[in-house]
């Protein structure tokens, strides 16, 4: 299979997301696939695997040295260009959105390049969505913890039960038109600084 | 004012002191007063702001001045439509190295200052030195092949009979990793905007040996960026936004302003460095190495001399040097495209009618003034220079070529 032959190196200094898109990329059938997360010493190791195609991090903010290498320096043999086809606006916008960005010898034909490109473009869409969901889980646990915080102080500042706390506070969050949880910090806050210990 | 009347304004920055115009016109109310939305995003490399910008998600950046000029010319691997009808002050880069190399340079002296014709001295010897001794030769860091940096430190080796591309290495890294590559020693000097000269010096693991002000005095550095595409569709955005940055310009260059200016430029969603770093760039009055500090007229000129002009002059000294370095070809169809892509006529249509100073005409000989000189300008007088190069050679953009040549030969 000519797919195959193609030698890929994935750039990225998060070491989860690049095993995403390595396994993405082997379960494409490419075995070719390099990973590097730390780039000192990256001239010596393109020069040594002379890849075809670099898939990098835009977060990266190596990509001005990698790419000065592309163009002037001559430890990398053959030119490479960016993306497949310069005049691919579509292409170019998917990847910067996703926040990646393909190198590719030059010659290589668009059709053997672009499902390399697109798979690593829906590996980053995936892993973006996967940490925005993990930060609101996480979020979510911080805010239930403060809110049961903030319904211990009442109970034992108010003497009501649990119940009536989270009333008292929903009621307060209501009237202000604040989150639930602005008002439970509000209140943690200001219990902290009353707190005679301090 | 409805909402229809905002122009809303996406530019991308790299955490530098000359983004200081761009952050003060958003943070200091100047884009509010022009009805300007102004969303600045802190990016990691130019590649992403010049990436960022092709695909339309910013308007306007802070970008290097031979860039626009690089990509009209071809250079750039993605088409990039983008004009520059402002620059974003003058100077502000220095030349940092190690501190065995500084000592070298110093050679009998007792330290070797910051002069630019006296320390090329001490670095062609010292590149000797090295280069009968070793078969590596020294590297030194800039942050962009299409950057000043690149195109004034060049300047500086060739005066001093150094070549920068057999006699030393010159290779790219970010501006915050400059300081750290220095101190493992990956590389051996570099030339970079502040702060991250004296972020190297306040960790000891440099000292400047130059300025970019002592090379080229008043020289271009860095512009405002803005898409072609949508400075065709709204010209009334593009005219609001360098109104606004105009004035920002001006709260910059005013000394009393320079402590509130550093304050803000340390913020961790800009710059994100102490305070006490910032400052001493914006003063002139440069630690240069240890505790020993300098004073530098012009380091960072943000205001004064017309230093928001976009000189096509400027962008014709950038692409004399990416021929004579073999970045890019010679032609006199290129050298007429690249005046054209720095844009004085708009900055004068939107700046004439705020009472400044505005030049009269688009280009000047570079290096001419040797004293401060008024110049015609639209309001009768301009205070421009002194401008000299440091080796006192002349660029006249009428006689590119020929400029071309000289440095060749």
């Amino acid at each position: 299979m000519s797919i195959a032959q193609l030698s890929v190196l994935v750039i990225d200094e998060n070491r989860i997301r690049a095993s995403i898109i390595e396994a993405g990329l082997r379960d494409a059938g490419h075995e070719q696939v390099t990973l590097i997360n730390d780039v000192n010493g990256i001239a010596q190791r393109i020069g040594d695997l002379e890849p075809d195609v670099i898939v990098i991090d835009l977060e990266n903010p190596n990509r001005d040295m990698l790419e000065s290498m592309f163009q002037l320096s001559r430890a990398v043999k053959r030119p490479i260009a960016m993306f497949v086809d310069s005049s691919d606006q579509a292409s170019i916008e998917a990847a910067v959105e996703a926040g990646v960005s393909a190198y590719v010898v030059d010659g290589l034909r668009q059709e053997r390049v672009k499902p390399i490109l697109d798979m690593a473009i829906s590996r980053f869409n995936a892993f973006s969505r996967m940490e925005r969901e993990l930060d609101a889980a996480r979020n979510a646990l911080a805010e239930r913890k403060l809110i049961e915080k903030a319904k211990g102080i009442l109970m034992q500042t108010k003497g009501i039960d649990e119940d009536a706390a989270y009333t008292l506070l929903r009621k307060t969050a209501m009237n202000q038109n604040r989150r639930l949880s602005e008002i439970a910090q509000s209140l943690v806050t200001a219990s902290s600084l009353l707190d005679p210990e301090i | 004012m409805s909402a229809a009347d905002i122009h809303e304004i996406r530019a991308g920055f790299l955490p530098l002191l000359d983004s200081a115009i761009l952050v003060v016109a958003r943070e200091k109310g100047f884009a509010e007063s022009e009805n300007v939305d102004l969303a600045l995003i802190r990016e990691t490399s130019w590649a992403n702001i010049r990436d960022r910008m092709a695909v339309g998600h910013f308007q306007m950046a802070h970008m290097l001045g031979p860039m626009p000029v690089a990509a009209c010319l071809g250079l750039i691997p993605l088409q990039l439509d983008v004009i520059a009808p402002m620059a974003l002050g003058l100077g502000g880069n220095a030349v940092t190295v190690s501190c065995a190399l500084a000592d070298e340079i110093a050679g009998d002296r007792a330290s070797s200052g910051l002069d630019a014709a006296a320390n090329i001295k001490g670095l062609a010897r010292a590149v000797r030195r090295h280069n009968a001794e070793s078969t590596t030769p020294l590297a030194f860091a800039v942050v962009h092949p299409f950057s000043a940096h690149n195109y004034d430190l060049r300047y500086w080796l060739a005066a001093g009979g150094i070549d920068p591309d057999r006699d030393v290495r010159i290779v790219i890294v970010p501006p915050p990793l400059m300081a750290d590559a220095l101190k493992s020693g990956r590389i051996d000097g570099y030339c970079v905007g502040e702060p991250w000269n004296s972020l190297a010096v306040a960790l000891e693991a440099g000292v400047m040996v130059t300025t970019k002000s002592s090379i080229w005095r008043s020289s271009p550095e860095k512009v405002l960026a803005v898409s072609g595409a949508f400075a065709s569709d709204h010209p009334e955005a593009v005219t609001a936004a360098l109104r606004a940055l105009y004035r920002s310009a001006e709260w910059c260059g005013k000394p009393e302003n320079f402590e509130s200016l550093a304050e803000l430029l340390a913020r961790e969603d800009y710059i994100g460095q102490d305070e006490r770093i910032i400052l001493p760039a914006l003063q002139g009055r440069l630690r240069y190495r240890g505790d020993e500090i300098a004073s530098v007229q012009d380091f960072f000129v943000p205001f004064d001399k017309a230093a928001t002009f976009p000189w096509q002059s400027h962008a014709l000294w950038f692409y004399s040097q990416m021929v004579r370095w073999g970045h890019a070809s010679w032609s006199p169809e290129s050298s007429l495209r690249v005046a054209q892509v720095y844009r004085p006529d708009l900055y004068r249509a939107a700046i004439g009618s705020l009472g400044g100073a505005v030049p009269a005409a688009n280009s000047k000989v570079e290096g001419a003034l040797h004293a401060p000189t008024y110049v015609g300008a639209s309001d009768g007088s301009l205070l421009l220079g002194p401008d000299g190069f440091f080796d006192d050679r002349i660029f006249d953009p009428e006689q590119v070529e020929a400029y071309i040549q000289a440095q060749r030969a």
